[in-house]
């Protein structure tokens, strides 16, 4: 009814006020459309009907067989038969217009340029492990793509190079996402409708299709996340027969699986948690099995350690192993890393450096924080805002390399025209004098004063004052170098230092803590009272600039690759949590998701351009959305039935245990643990996160449809029961199909205008007014 | 206490002197010179200012919880008003609540924290009771209530004007009725009592503060068990009972909770300091304020009415929409040029350059004709600045602050080929709930832009200094769906008379009035603020005794609550560090038996007999479940977080002790009464080593306030002299 009534609007407003503007975009995109539609619609429209005619049929006669059992033979080759119909109905949906747009879309910016990363071997920084990218980076040298493009942002054109690699290895994966599919809930069913339709459901869904065409690490994640949860549950297969061949392969599969998904996403960790629970629940099965000795209880558990455990973890760290080996080379991600591991990199100004040995009054400096990701000691030419604390300069630690994180060391009482005027070797720093220091850029003096901090409130705020070296008596630090004695000399990138506020006893202190927009977003720098020796508040000398004092080669300790490992994870998972959502951005809320309320546009805004809109077939994501409610309602009338002891006919018990009760009740957690932890996430959210939980969502309705239609022999005979069945299957497909025809331009690409028009391709399908396209 | 009656009248009381005594020694402890020291401490200011808005009855939200608590502590006030007036000082009744800085009379003072007080006494014999309702020795009650009648922290949160003692409270009163109705013989009816009893205080454990959800829903979860394995018994009709366990802990706690907040909005029924976060149509039905100045206006926008527009969103404050007679800079900071027009900003003040007037595109005049012409949705009008007659513009210029939508401005014609693009079509957003007619402050309309279909937003970000820090206004194409920053309603509204525009000036600058009124329902007036509330963000910053919840379980921080302006005196929340120890210990140690247990029970090798292993069931959900869902939950919660939010979960810690020990003396080893005394005794120990941080009195000196320093990382202060 709101779509009747927005529809109205919509073509109501466009009569009485379309103005001239309007009229001339659409007589101009009309001659496009005339050319590209009737081709456009006839593919699809063949395609559809002869995939229906197929599906129609083996659906029907899988139903024969499954409710009369047949002899094995038949049955094995129509079940590769439908696995191969499966297969191939998914490949033709994700790789067809697969190098269409011929532009860079939505976020292959981030993930096609770091591909080309690998391909260059320069290191950079990302929030996400790096498997996916690596294996992108792979499939784009193999295919022949150089590494090139310098992918800047979305809708820049590829031109010559050779992109088809990289989406087409996404596709590939992503198309495996249906056959999986219809492998799981076969195995979890036993029944091939359930099966079919969960296949069908995926393979029509325009947002599955979408996400899968492009370089992204969302195809690939799935793959893995499919691919563990199909080893788990034919390991699971496999018990009465445990420590044969196919139960070692089954499950060291779904432990390079579960290594898979951690190393692309870190949401691989909910299908961890998926199998974890499961292993736990088999595991205490297994206890209360008294027939079994506890060596052989040993056993079973020493083998899930080492396959699910230990193999994912070492899989896991080797494919770190792997990104330290092939990175070698300086690039954007320096910054947020320790000294000693930038000295790695080729091309790095830390990589065979040499400099002044000692630190020195007079020497121009940059002051790291010890901190894993501390960031440098940094100020700039802006001021506190009102209202916290002094209104004086700001400093802040900063991750990136920048002319302002340098200082320039002073004696406590030396003066500018001193400075000039000294020669001859400079003196060196020593354990408990006391420096000021001034940045180089603004003339101002490292300062602290007892205003609170920004942010910790219990620390001091520390400010940049004065001016070309004029200040106060707030400007001082003691040098101490931790572990080290009066007159101990402070070595550079070695030595730990720390510095203490003479006026107020506290210590220069790093919080981690990221400022609001007026602090540029970098990360509070405070005076803490607390004397407590934390890498937090501990500093080492990282550059060191004097021209008056000889450089000496410093070869660094090289970083153990544990420590590298640590670092990189503490970095990354500072650096998710980081991504705060903007104010002008729109906020996608988790609750958005099921309901299939907003999509993303993937490419394209304007009526004249190549539009992509990420958004799943309404039709089959409401299906989903039904089917879970309709799960848990007749699981709860079930189970309250089976409490109360009603009696029931075996074979509808069995269905309903076996099938219903466990194999849904898997799917289900599967859903509630990809969906559910996003609702306590603090970090930006988007559309494209909910597919993993869709993909559980989809298979759980596949059998929950099953049991249902089954379940039409409480309301008729027989012969009419069955093809109440039948009908009901129908329906279901022919919906789907329809919708998918219906919808299909999101995926494959639409121009001309925008559907609130009557003209367009999708006029009349803007069924939520939250749609953008 | 039991009561017996027989015939002839003869009455036999028969008096548990444990639980008497615990109870008088409870009450010494909490409510002892309560009314010292004679200053506002710590959150007190906080709940201070909501009691004497109760008492002046001024509408205000405090988004930290439901009504429930603040009205508790309002009982107070009232008390002590009547007392005041009782004793005849006159001075106190308007003082006492209104001032911030020192409760003036001793008697206020004691007044208002009397009943948290009380409350916090109470937990003592409640907590007895529950050990015996859980089949536990009088030994091990006696044990249970010693340890929370000895906690600082709890003596010291129950001894002012805070809530977590009042929440407490309910918690264990909810738990304990629920035992009661569950251990009662089924026959009896009079159990159901037990069953509402323990629904309404969910209800006001929820009512107080948000953080009695999860020990409700422990609750909940354990009823349905307790259902789940009534409906496997075949002998008993499962309907009723279930319908009447649902009435009981569904129904009633909901519309109790309802019912909080109908009192709550039935006793304060004047505007205050925090109307401007609701909507107009909430503000007009509070006595003064909004209502006052929309009291008798007409109530359908017309061609030529004269309106003031306030945006529906209500971040980052409410404003009108405002013009005044400054341009755009031609040259904005970035390089980016503009259209150099008349501003339009959103102004969170009243102010006469908020007026606009609607205009008939159709028509020269800008009075309203008679009879009145309504607005209605999809018209187009065009809007016309009261004191500069300028037209609502807007055009494809990038807009000064967001540079993807449109700026919107007072149209200027520079002869520059910019033709006016003034027209804007009314869309009513809830016109199905209300009419097709634009009304005064019930409509909500979105003005869109007839030439670019842009829809007039309030951006939310704040213009530059040539913008005088006024709100940006922008048209923004990419209208997703309803957003409360595309919607404006009318809130101040007459029908223009004048022509002349020296006239219309004058009229602009009159109050208003005419004649309506508007009501809204109670469950809209519920509704709106109950979504405030838990949508209404909280500044999030650090307090100078903000602490994390790890360092809750090991106390690490403590909070200074007062010290005296002269001297050493002072009062800390800092709990009573061997029980908070011997609590840890026992919580460790009940997972760890757990653990055996049930993986030996499930090899098949049952330690216990059934009933003790029920039993030692029903202490860990009552204890352990009880810490956790009072604990965990805060690891997911970004708000700024103090130790005392650990106390609920720590009372329950404090029951697992006893019971463990009890449960290790009966079935582990024979000897730990030895143990279990010398643990008293200790306990009693540090209790009284810090009593005076916990009662203020008496003062120490600096030495032996630094001696009290346990742990390095809390804050004593002392002076140095």
């Amino acid at each position: 009814m709101a779509k009747g009534e927005c529809t109205t609007q919509w073509s109501k407003t466009e009569d009485t006020c379309s103005t001239l503007r309007n009229r001339k975009a659409f007589l101009s995109s009309e001659k496009q459309q005339q050319d590209s539609q009737p081709k456009d619609g006839d593919n699809s429209q063949t395609a559809g009907h002869s995939s229906k005619d197929g599906t129609q049929s083996s659906n029907g006669t899988s139903a024969q067989w499954t409710d009369r059992g047949t002899d094995p033979p038949r049955k094995e080759t129509h079940s590769s038969v439908l696995l191969l119909l499966v297969t191939v109905l998914s490949f033709s949906t994700r790789l067809y217009k697969i190098m269409e747009p011929a532009h860079v879309c939505w976020d292959e910016t981030h993930f096609g340029k770091m591909g080309s990363y690998y391909i260059n071997r320069t290191f950079f920084f990302d929030v996400h492990p790096p498997l996916g990218k690596m294996l992108i980076g792979l499939a784009g040298y193999v295919t022949g793509y150089d590494g090139t493009f310098p992918f800047i942002k979305p809708g820049d054109k590829y031109e010559h190079h050779n992109y088809w690699g990289m989406r087409g290895f996404c596709a590939v994966l992503g198309s495996f996402l249906p056959v999986f599919a219809y492998l799981i809930v076969l195995e979890l069913s036993q029944s091939r409708t359930a099966a079919l339709i969960t296949a069908t459901l995926l393979i029509f869904d325009t947002g599955c299709i979408t996400i899968s065409q492009y370089i992204l690490l969302d195809p690939i994640l799935m793959f893995f996340i499919m691919g563990a949860v199909l080893s788990m549950v034919k390991f699971k297969q496999q018990t009465h027969r445990p420590f044969s061949a196919p139960w070692w392969l089954w499950l060291v599969l779904t432990g390079v699986n579960l290594a898979g998904a951690l190393g692309v996403k870190f949401v691989g960790l909910f299908v961890i948690l998926l199998v974890g629970l499961n292993t736990a629940w088999d595991l205490w099965g297994l206890l209360g099995n008294l027939h079994l000795s506890l060596v052989d209880i040993a056993k079973h558990f020493l083998a899930r350690v080492v396959g699910l455990i230990l193999l994912p973890l070492f899989l896991y760290v080797t494919i770190f192993a792997i990104h330290f080996v092939v990175l070698n080379k300086s690039g954007p991600g320096d910054g947020f890393f320790s000294s000693a591991f930038q000295s790695r990199l080729i091309g790095n100004n830390l990589h065979n450096a040499s400099m002044p040995e000692y630190l020195a009054y007079g020497s121009t400096i940059t002051v790291k924080n010890l901190r894993i990701a501390g960031g440098y000691l940094h100020s700039h030419w802006h001021l506190y805002p009102e209202g916290v604390g002094a209104k004086q300069q700001q400093v802040t630690a900063y991750l990136h390399k920048d002319y302002n994180n340098l200082w320039l060391v002073h004696r406590q009482d030396e003066n500018n025209s001193e400075k000039a005027s000294q020669s001859g070797a400079p003196d060196l720093v020593r354990h408990g004098d006391i420096i000021r220091l001034e940045h180089k850029e603004t003339t101002r003096n490292l300062h602290s004063h007892l205003h609170e901090a920004p942010l910790t409130k219990k620390h001091f705020q520390v400010t940049g004052y004065g001016i070309n070296a004029t200040g106060d008596a707030n400007d001082l630090w003691q040098v101490e170098v931790c572990g080290g004695r009066k007159g101990d000399l402070v070595k550079v990138l070695r030595s730990k230092v720390r510095f203490l506020h003479r006026a107020t006893g506290c210590v220069l202190y790093s919080s981690g803590k990221t400022l609001p927009k007026w602090g540029w977003e970098q990360v509070e720098v405070t005076c803490s009272p607390y004397l407590k020796e934390t890498p937090s508040s501990q500093w080492s000398i990282e550059d060191h600039i004097n021209p008056k004092l000889p450089n000496i080669s410093l070869s660094l300790l090289k970083p153990h690759f544990l420590e590298i490992l640590l670092e990189s994870h503490i970095v990354m998972i500072r650096g998710n949590s980081g991504l705060k959502p903007k104010d002008n951005e729109m906020n996608s809320k988790p609750w958005h998701w099921p309901i299939n309320y907003q999509g993303l546009r993937f490419s394209g805004v304007n009526e004249t351009e190549y539009r992509v809109y990420l958004l799943g077939n309404p039709v089959v994501w409401w299906i989903n959305l039904a089917s879970l409610g309709l799960y848990v309602i007749m699981v709860a009338v079930a189970s309250v039935a089976l409490q109360r002891g009603v009696p029931l006919d075996q074979r509808r018990r069995g269905r309903l245990h076996f099938c219903g009760l466990r194999g849904g009740g898997l799917l289900l957690l599967g859903w509630l643990l990809h969906y559910a932890p996003f609702y306590t996430m603090g970090r930006i959210l988007y559309y494209h996160h909910y597919f993993p939980a869709m993909l559980f969502s989809s298979m759980l309705t596949g059998i929950t449809l099953h049991i249902l239609l089954q379940s039409t022999d409480f309301l008729l005979r027989p012969p009419y029961s069955y093809w109440l069945q039948k009908v009901g299957q129908m329906l279901l497909l022919f919906s789907v199909l329809y919708s998918f025809y219906l919808f299909h331009p999101l995926s494959y690409g639409m121009r001309g205008p925008l559907a609130h028009e009557p003209a367009s391709a999708m006029a009349g399908l803007r069924w939520m007014d939250s749609w953008e396209f | 206490a039991m009561l017996g009656l027989q015939l002839p009248l003869l009455v036999t009381v028969q008096i548990n002197m444990e639980l008497l005594l615990l109870t008088l020694l409870a009450f010494w402890t909490r409510l002892s010179q309560l009314s010292y020291p004679n200053a506002v401490v710590f959150d007190e200011v906080y709940y201070g200012q909501f009691v004497s808005l109760y008492m002046k009855r001024v509408f205000f939200i405090d988004e930290s919880g439901p009504p429930l608590g603040h009205m508790i502590l309002a009982v107070g006030g009232y008390v002590c008003v009547c007392l005041c007036v009782c004793v005849c000082v006159c001075v106190c009744v308007c003082v006492c609540v209104c001032s911030c800085a020192e409760y003036p009379s001793g008697v206020c003072v004691w007044s208002l924290r009397l009943l948290p007080a009380v409350c916090g006494s109470l937990c003592v014999p409640l907590v007895y009771l529950l050990i015996l309702e859980l089949r536990l020795t009088h030994c091990t009650a006696l044990g249970a209530a010693l340890l929370l009648l000895l906690e600082n922290s709890l003596i010291v949160q129950s001894r002012f004007m805070l809530l977590e003692s009042v929440l407490i409270f309910f918690q264990l009163l909810s738990f304990l009725c629920y035992l009661r109705f569950h251990n009662a013989p089924h026959s009896s009816w009079s159990r159901y009592c037990w069953l509402l009893l323990s629904g309404a205080s969910c209800a006001a454990a929820v009512g107080v503060k948000y953080m009695g959800v999860f020990s409700y829903l422990l609750l909940l979860g354990v009823a349905c068990l307790h259902t789940w394995q009534l409906i496997g018994d075949r002998q008993i009709s499962w309907l009723m009972c279930c319908v009447c366990r649902c009435v009981c802990l569904l129904l009633v706690p909901l519309l109790l909770y309802v019912f909080w907040f109908y009192v709550h909005l039935s006793v304060l029924y004047r505007s205050g300091p925090h109307d401007q976060l609701m909507s107009s149509a909430f503000q007009a039905s509070l006595e003064g304020g909004l209502s006052r100045i929309t009291q008798g206006q007409p109530l359908e926008v017309a061609f030529g009415s004269q309106v003031t527009l306030r945006s529906s969103a209500s971040q980052p404050v409410p404003c009108w929409l405002h013009s005044h007679k400054a341009n755009y800079p031609i040259r904005y900071d970035n390089g980016r040029g503009s259209s150099h027009q008349q501003q339009v900003t959103c102004y969170p003040f009243k102010d006469v350059n908020n007026w606009w007037i609607i205009k008939d595109p159709g028509r020269q005049e800008l009075v309203v004709s008679t009879p009145p012409h309504p607005v209605r949705h999809g018209d187009i009008i065009q809007l016309v600045h009261g004191m500069t007659s300028r037209f609502l513009n807007s055009h494809d210029v990038a807009a000064p602050m967001s540079p993807h939508a449109q700026e919107v401005s007072g149209y200027i014609d520079f002869n520059v080929s910019m033709p006016a693009q003034n027209l804007w079509r009314v869309e009513i957003f809830n016109r199905e709930a209300e009419s097709e007619v634009w009304k005064t402050i019930l409509s909500e309309v979105r003005l869109v832009h007839v030439n670019t279909s842009a829809v007039l937003k309030l951006s939310g970000v704040s213009l530059p200094d040539w913008g005088f820090r006024q709100l940006e206004v922008v048209a923004d194409k990419l209208n997703k769906g309803h957003q409360s920053s595309l919607s404006w309603t009318v809130e101040e509204h007459r029908y223009g008379t004048s022509q002349e525009q020296k006239e219309r000036e004058a009229e602009l600058h009159s109050p208003t009035h005419i004649d309506v009124d508007s009501n809204i329902s109670f469950w809209a007036k519920f509704l709106e603020l109950q979504w405030k509330m838990l949508t209404v963000k909280q500044e999030e910053s650090e307090h100078k005794y903000s602490s994390s919840p790890l360092e809750w379980i090991t106390m690490e921080t403590n909070i200074a609550y007062w010290l005296h302006p002269s001297t050493n005196a002072q009062i800390h929340l800092i709990g009573n560090p061997v029980s908070w120890g011997v609590a840890n210990l026992s919580l460790s140690a009940y997972q760890l038996l757990a653990l055996v247990y049930l993986l030996r029970r499930r090899r098949g090798i049952k330690d216990l007999p059934d009933d003790a292993w029920s039993q030692f069931v029903a202490v860990g959900w009552l204890c352990v479940g009880g810490w956790a869902v009072n604990f965990l939950p805060f690891f997911l919660m970004e708000k700024t977080l103090f130790l005392y939010h650990y106390l609920p979960a720590l009372c329950f810690l404090f029951l697992l002790t006893p019971a463990l020990l009890e449960h290790t003396h009966s079935h582990l080893l024979r000897a730990l009464c030895v143990c279990a005394l010398a643990a008293a005794a200790s306990v009693f120990l540090s209790y009284r080593t810090f009593c005076p941080l916990t009662y203020g009195r008496p003062e120490l000196s600096a030495n032996q306030l630094q001696d009290l320093r346990w742990r390095e990382s809390w804050d004593i202060l002392y002076r140095r002299r």
